[in-house]
């Protein structure tokens, strides 16, 4: 692994400060920067280490969110009481990402900033435009089967985001919490990840030095129930093909409110709002979610080896709202 | 980067299996080559080197970690143990005669991390009882040589349960 020089940094002042002026990282569980670095995919100089700050803290908010630290480990997110009871969808999209060891050491703002699988972006040697921009894109032409999108690609990048807890932020509806050398801000979750558009390396909302600090989730939908289905090659510590995040609340047999989120299909956590307004007055039934999941794949665009993740997506999609809205009316799943 | 900007090397000190370790390591000096190159604690194996097969998995702080991905510098002051801290005062472990119970590997390189592992799930009721919930649970260690049924069957023993499978 290269040489770099490293900074602990004991709060937000002083790890801005050690990363500002410098081609630094902020490294946290570490277990996608190390990994990139042993790859010569990343090549920091610096890295500054933000592990001992005091953002490790589950927090109920005035508003009935939670605000999450950004140093939470994965494990410790997925076995809160209160993720597991009010936010069912994200204790189970965390526990079908990676591994337990990787989940042990996996912070919630390291999995906001996790990097895409893409092979050739990961081998250090392929044209890629999200590690050299300009170089031109291996995948649109290449093996472009696992862990590449159909929904939010361009001509420059297609690569799928790979994070399970992003998908189920995006249902939840979230705040992203920042700090850097002009203060603090808030970042709405849905604008925080970019489409690649012709600028694929630039990936997220943070400026210059800025750093997550905490991540905040809106308030429970009173009387829903939500579930995470991820459907993969192996049934566990596998990306996805296509996942789906649904949240769903009834009143009777009608849905009041739905909230639908893809993984493994977007090149960003994909939250599909078309679908959602189309469901909104429905009765829960399988018909009302087939054209939900028809709604919400319709503008997708296949590559050759994935074609199969738009059927494939609709099936995920119709499973997830029917098992949401089975736990919505109370039944035992 | 010459020699001449090279980082400097930071003191750190680990507690490892119980005995404090003091040592100087440049900051790029992954946990795991800590171990087995500074400390010569050989037990624990690099397989992948990057955080897919957990052949290098320690506990950190009794939590199971991947210790190829994991700065040794990030880990001064914490508590590791690693396979060779699993015996005490001779005697294997109950997980570790379960290993054997079961005749739980073949090659056994897989074996510290898979030891490792399962340690932390020995009094960790947040996974489940069930042979699924085992499986689920030690996905991140590979055994290429197949073994699982029977790392399976030895978690369970050492955990209580009957298993549903039993070898």
């Amino acid at each position: 692994m290269r040489t770099f020089d490293y900074k602990r940094a004991d709060d937000a002042h002083s790890a801005v400060n050690a990363h500002s002026g410098q081609a630094a990282a902020y490294l946290a569980g570490g277990t996608t920067l190390i990994d990139l670095v042993k790859l010569d995919v990343m090549q920091p100089e610096r890295l500054v280490d933000i592990n001992r700050l005091a953002y490790d803290a589950i927090e109920t908010t005035a508003e009935g969110g939670l605000r999450i630290g950004a140093m939470v480990r994965n494990t410790a997110l997925a076995d809160d009481d209160r993720v597991r009871r009010d936010y069912t969808v994200l204790s189970e999209a965390l526990l079908q990402g990676a591994s337990r060891q990787l989940r042990n050491r996996a912070t919630t703002a390291g999995n906001v900033m996790q990097r895409v699988r893409c092979s050739y972006f990961r081998d250090g040697v392929s044209p890629c435009n999200k590690r050299v921009p300009g170089s031109g894109c291996s995948a649109i032409e290449g093996h472009n089967r696992e862990v590449f999108a159909v929904l939010g690609t361009s001509d420059h990048c297609i690569a799928a985001h790979p994070s399970d807890m992003c998908v189920a932020m995006a249902a939840i509806g979230a705040t992203v919490h920042v700090t850097g050398p002009s203060g603090d801000r808030t970042v709405d979750f849905l604008d925080f990840h970019k489409l690649p558009g012709d600028t694929p390396h630039i990936e997220h909302e943070l400026g210059e030095d800025e750093l997550i600090t905490q991540v905040s989730l809106d308030a429970p939908i009173d009387g829903s129930g939500s579930t995470y289905i991820k459907l993969r090659d192996r049934s566990s510590y596998q990306f996805a093909l296509a996942s789906c995040a649904a949240v769903v609340a009834l009143d009777g047999d009608r849905i009041t409110a739905a909230r639908l989120a893809l993984g493994g299909v977007g090149t960003k956590p994909w939250r599909a709002a078309d679908a959602e307004a189309a469901l909104v007055g429905q009765p829960a039934t399988r018909e009302a979610f087939k054209q939900a999941a028809a709604t919400a794949m319709q503008g997708a665009t296949p590559y050759k080896h994935n074609a199969f993740k738009i059927p494939l997506a609709r099936k995920a999609i119709v499973r997830a709202l029917t098992d949401a809205a089975a736990r919505a009316r109370g039944d035992t799943t | 980067m010459d020699s001449n900007n090279a980082p400097t090397d930071v003191a750190i000190s680990l507690r490892v299996n119980g005995t404090l370790r003091k040592l100087d390591v440049p900051p790029n000096v992954v946990l795991l080559d800590a171990l087995r190159e500074r400390i010569g604690l050989t037990g624990t194996k690099k397989g992948c080197d990057h955080g897919q097969c957990g052949a290098c998995t320690v506990l950190i702080n009794g939590q199971a970690v991947n210790s190829c991905l994991a700065l040794a510098v990030v880990h001064d002051g914490d508590d590791i143990t690693t396979v060779e801290g699993l015996a005490r005062d001779g005697e294997l472990s109950p997980l570790q005669q379960a290993f054997l119970d079961h005749d739980a590997y073949q090659c056994g390189y897989c074996t510290p991390g898979q030891l490792t592992s399962a340690t932390e799930l020995l009094n960790n009721d947040s996974v489940g009882s069930s042979d699924a919930d085992v499986a689920e649970a030690m996905s991140g260690n590979i055994c290429r040589c197949g073994a699982y049924k029977n790392i399976r069957a030895a978690i369970q023993q050492a955990r209580g349960n009957p298993g549903l499978n039993q070898s």
